[in-house]
């Protein structure tokens, strides 16, 4: 038998040579090519009246100077909106370098090409631009008021109104036993990859035909966007996103300006061009996510059960919408969780800013959306007296009422049906590994040291494997090696591993024997993109599929071969054998020459394969009409709709009592995603996640401040968590398959962040006393918090005694 | 974040580099660790047409105790990595703060590279050592091609990032002098992530007499002024035995005498509370290891 990888900690065959730094990036690509800065408005809101670049001119390696005026046809006009939506009434996207008017600090205005960056740099300095200032719109509240339009022709601010709805949720709220009205925030962070983006772009004038290499989390996209922008044939266009420092969601948005431009460049000056942002414009010309205000109205009974839950939801979209309105969409749908609101009802506005775009950050609204249904299930918990473990639970879908479907529309535009998950399963594992239920004496214990210490968990589903599809391509060559080929990118997951793993187990050869590429147009050219924890359920089915057609073209060759059924073979450890029948066998290698007739043998193995060496039937073609030479498959994987993985998170904090300053004491988690290809590796996405959710939840935010200008960016103030900053973490898994795939699995990727601003802030408020009603929150915060706490309390003793 | 271009000076010997700073005069900036001056040349933050390089000066790398008894100190050279100073078994036993407040100085990789005496020209009130070197009466001996002046801790620091080096000018070490008698320090500060900037710091040297009294108290602050700010506690908390000091109420007494400002990771509010409340624990934590260095001292044989 050939030793079963798939479930198996295999390690990560990747790691030797990220680790040991023999990663390639596309900065380490493209050695003595052209490189680009840009001039970036420094300013959040203004009108362009003039741009100067002739001091820049006499500048030593200036090659050109590039502003909206010089771009051409399609080059010029506004980038694409790439997920339009009925509700998306006012989107809005950017040009590639600004035309009259700058919406953020950060936005490109012009291109300088030089000899070196330093060089570029020099001349931006000299660049003068003239601006006429307009009132920056900065923070929701403002956009809301609307006193000042970010864009003259959008009232309100308002790019979108959206609304999703199931029963009559005002009117179950207005009549059920008890309502509270909680007023919820979330700030804004960002995914930050070690990696900033990076283009790099080599015109072959000759061939005519362009390559681009780009750190994109979608590089088929990119090759479409960038064919139509600059007018080329799609056929001669390439895209290679090679190894790619981390994404976490920012490189899923293309084409970025500098995705259009930098190619741009190398065809009309016909030399190669590289652009790598540097940190500081990561900060202010990526993208941000997660800034939203929530009011959630939730009508409940004396048992804690929901009857109906009212929703407003205002977003902050940033300057553009190039990504459309997915991030609210995702919101006001997983909000639910594994909870059954009874009616239910979210409106979401989403709202034009003078900031940094916003587009999905791992966990995409998710985290908002944990946020406010986990902080109203805290707060029912509290209002009734409960146990908040048994208000969740009352709520739970039951796993005998799967499949569920809540009525609602997901980010897919297919109907929100959760596929499969065990709930109560998953809460008293959690429960179990916390010590959920012995909190109480652990409490007095420390108490009676003078610790403060709380308690908290937060429960969250997540839909994973959007479609609409992937594909994978397997072969086997003649050394018995296995290629495989997807067409979605890699930004760290560990694709090398997981993927292998699955073609190994279908195939039967050893892991070792499989190489995987990913992202690369050249190799696969029909994908869209690792994002949304698609990448295992999508691309891991379509090489499963594929790998099964080699199988049983193999079986079939060696059918032949052998003289035996196909039916009645097996192939283990890369050699096919008939079952049971000792002796008899080919290897994987061999069939592979056998599959593809040769005129022309280069060595001993290939002829076997050519026309003197195979007697065959001569009446027969040697490829048969429904047959193609090759032992290699490409199928596809397109679900009809997303997989819903679960997990559960509880922490314990300790808190000091003088300095405010929040310590985790233990982080516990139980998941459930599905079949395990690797546990090792999804411990991994875990750990990862978690360390975001723990920066959203006491660390990470973007501090604009009115004029729209961001204080902190950079790593000094923006404050990414180290390893110091990050507990550690306790994992158990469960393992409830989806129904909907051949592997049974779900997604995994952002899994770990979700509920961790929720489950932090359950914590602290069980620590503290009082309402935590703002994420991230910062020892200082939560000082003022518990002064001003104090001061009311104060307040109400007097009332009492003046009674 | 690319820096502007700059002429690259790399002196051999102490005079050379003496020589250079003179030439250069204003557009000169000299360059040790490198560790704040180099990323505020990457991001145009600093833009010195002319960089001396010290890093060949070997001359400057070393710690060392000077005299004992009253007057006894410990000099590190400019060219002394942090890591160096943290390390010195030497200083370490006549003057522990230095390690105690060097530990919280970024992290390990940083104080390999960055220099202590640089960190003191660099006069960043979140700076440690500043405080250090204040709390101490410290001084710092700077040269010129014309001769050679010690300038005293309270004169050294003029403003937030900024020294009263003159652009001529090197300082070629700074002295930390050993505190007298039956002495004890402790440093501690609150930060945000482990190894940054603090939001407050707070170092301690407290001296107790023969029978366990407290005879001195004095505390240095960083990240709540402009300038590294030291408080005399001494009358505060009294000439009472260690173990009955009101520790609270001197740490109230040095928050009310602070002015502290808010930024974006801090409140003054928090800040000053901060103060307040790292004074009380540094005082207690001063007391404790002045105690426990006392008596580890005496059975050290003579």
């Amino acid at each position: 038998m050939t030793t079963r990888s798939l479930g198996e900690p295999v390690a990560r065959r990747e790691d030797p040579r990220l680790l040991s730094g023999q990663g390639r990036y596309v900065d380490d690509i493209g050695t003595g090519a052209l490189e680009v800065a840009f001039v970036r408005s420094p300013h959040a809101h203004a009108r362009i009246v003039d741009i100067d670049v002739t001091g820049a001119l006499d500048v030593d390696g200036i090659v050109a100077i590039y502003t909206h005026e010089d771009l051409p046809g399609r080059v010029g006009e506004p980038l694409p909106l790439l997920i339009p939506h009925d509700a998306l009434t006012h989107g809005r996207t950017p040009y590639p370098l600004a035309k009259d008017e700058v919406n953020h600090v950060g936005e490109p205005i012009v291109m300088v090409v030089a000899t070196d960056r330093y060089v570029a740099e020099d001349a931006c300095d000299r660049i003068q631009v003239e601006f006429d200032f307009l009132p920056p719109v900065v923070g929701i509240e403002v956009a809301r008021d609307a006193e000042h339009l970010v864009h003259d022709d959008v009232p309100g601010n308002v790019a979108a109104r959206l609304v999703q709805e199931s029963g009559d949720a005002r009117a179950a709220v207005a009549q059920a036993p008890h309502v509270l009205e909680l007023d919820l925030e979330i700030e804004r962070s960002a995914s930050m990859p070690m990696e900033g983006k990076a283009v790099f772009a080599r015109w072959d004038a000759d061939d005519t035909s362009l390559r681009v290499y780009t750190s994109t989390q979608a590089s088929t996209s990119v090759r479409a966007a960038v064919a139509a922008k600059l007018e080329l044939p799609a056929d001669r266009v390439e895209v290679v996103a090679p190894d790619v420092g981390g994404g976490f969601g920012v490189k899923i948005v293309h084409p970025w300006p500098e995705e259009i431009l930098v190619p741009w460049a190398a065809v009309t000056l016909g030399r190669e061009v590289k652009w790598t942002e540097d940190r500081r414009e990561h900060f202010v010309s990526s993208a941000h996510e997660r800034g939203q205000l929530q009011h959630v109205k939730v009508g409940f009974d004396s048992e804690g059960r929901l009857h109906g839950l009212d929703v407003t939801i205002w977003h902050d979209n940033g300057a553009y919408t190039p990504y459309g309105i997915i991030v609210p969409i995702i919101t006001t749908t997983q909000l639910l969780g594994p909870y059954k609101p009874g009616a239910y009802r979210a409106e979401c506005f989403s709202l034009y800013t003078n900031t940094v775009i916003v587009t999905p950050y791992r966990g995409a609204g998710r985290p908002q959306g944990c946020f406010a249904m986990e902080r109203t299930m805290d707060a029912i918990a509290d209002h009734l007296g409960l146990d908040r473990a048994v208000v969740r639970e009352r709520n739970f879908i039951r796993p005998d009422e799967m499949p569920y479907d809540h009525g609602l529309v997901f980010q897919d535009g297919r109907p929100l049906i959760y596929d499969s998950g065990d709930y109560p399963a998953s809460l008293d594992k959690l429960k179990k590994l916390i010590g959920w239920d012995e909190f109480d004496d652990y409490r007095a214990a420390a108490r009676a040291e003078g610790r403060q210490v709380g308690i908290g968990m937060a429960c969250y589903v997540e839909g994973t494997g959007v479609g609409p599809y992937e594909g994978g391509f397997v072969k086997v060559e003649t050394d018995g090696s296995v290629v495989v080929a997807t067409g979605l990118t890699t930004q760290g997951q560990g694709h090398q591993t997981a993927f292998a793993q699955i073609v190994a187990d279908e195939l039967g050869v050893p892991v070792e024997k499989v190489t995987v590429t990913t992202g690369d147009t050249r190799r696969f050219k029909y994908a869209v993109g690792t994002f949304a924890s698609r990448a295992a359920v999508m691309s891991g089915n379509a090489v499963a599929l594929a790998a099964r057609n080699v199988r049983e073209k193999a079986l079939r060759i060696a059918g032949e071969a052998l003289e035996a059924d196909p039916r009645d073979l097996e192939i283990v450890d890369g050699i096919v054998q008939v079952k049971g029948t000792p002796g008899a066998t080919v290897p994987l290698s061999t069939v592979a020459v056998l599959s593809n007739p040769l005129r022309y043998a280069f060595d001993e193995e290939t002829q076997r394969a050519t026309q003197f060496a195979t007697p065959g039937d001569p009446e027969k073609p040697p490829v048969a009409e429904d047959d193609e030479p090759g032992l290699e498959g490409t199928d596809y994987y397109s679900p009809a709709r997303s997989t819903f993985a679960n997990g559960m998170h509880a922490a314990i904090v300790e808190i000091d009592p003088d300095t405010a300053e929040i310590s985790i004491l233990r982080y516990c988690v139980v998941h459930d995603c599905g079949t395990l290809i690797n546990p090792r590796i999804v411990e991994g996405q875990i750990h990862g996640g978690v360390a975001q959710g723990v920066a959203g939840a006491l660390y990470e935010r973007m501090v604009y401040d009115d004029a729209g200008q961001l204080l902190n960016a950079s790593f000094m103030d923006f404050l990414m968590p180290y390893a110091t900053e990050v507990p550690r973490i306790e994992a158990d898994h469960l393992e409830t398959p989806s129904p909907l795939n051949p592997l049974g699995i779900k997604g995994a990727g952002e899994a770990g962040v979700i509920p961790g601003a929720s489950v932090l802030a359950s914590a602290i408020e069980d620590a503290e006393g009082f309402r935590i009603s703002r994420m991230p929150i910062s020892p200082s915060e939560l000082y003022e918090l518990r002064q001003r706490h104090e001061r009311r309390e104060q307040n109400t003793t007097n009332t009492k005694d003046s009674r | 974040m690319k820096p502007s271009g700059f002429t690259y000076h790399r002196p051999q010997t102490v005079d050379e580099a003496l020589d250079v700073l003179g030439r250069v005069g204003p557009e000169g900036k000299v360059l040790a660790g490198g560790q704040s001056l180099v990323p505020m040349m990457n991001m145009r933050l600093a833009a010195p047409a002319e960089l001396i390089d010290i890093n060949r000066l070997t001359a400057l790398d070393y710690v060392q105790v000077e005299g004992d008894g009253a007057g006894a100190a410990v000099r590190v050279g400019a060219t002394a990595r942090h890591t160096t100073v943290e390390r010195d078994t030497a200083a370490f036993t006549v003057l522990p703060l230095l390690r105690q407040a060097l530990s919280h100085v970024a992290h390990s990789t940083i104080r390999n590279q960055g220099t202590t005496v640089g960190s003191l020209v660099h006069a960043d009130p979140a700076g440690e050592m500043t405080a250090v070197l204040a709390l101490l009466d410290g001084s710092v001996e700077v040269r010129s091609a014309h001769g050679a002046r010690c300038v005293s801790a309270s004169d050294f620091f003029v403003g937030p990032l900024e020294s009263c080096l003159e652009p001529d000018e090197l300082a070629t070490s700074a002295v930390f002098p050993v505190p007298e008698g039956r002495s004890g320090s402790a440093w501690l500060e609150v930060a945000r992530r482990h190894g940054d900037y603090a939001v407050c710091g707070v170092g301690a040297v407290l001296r107790l007499d023969g029978d366990a009294r407290v005879v001195a108290a004095r505390t240095g602050y960083i990240s709540v002024d402009a300038t590294p700010v030291v408080l005399d506690l001494g009358e505060v908390i009294g000439r009472v035995p260690y173990d009955t000091a009101d520790w609270d109420a001197a740490g109230r007494y040095a928050a009310a005498q602070l002015q502290p400002e808010g930024d974006i990771h801090a409140s003054a509010a928090y800040r000053r509370q901060l103060a307040g409340v790292l004074t009380s624990r540094a005082l207690s934590a001063a007391a404790r290891h002045a105690l426990a260095r006392h008596d580890i001292m005496t059975e050290v044989p003579q």
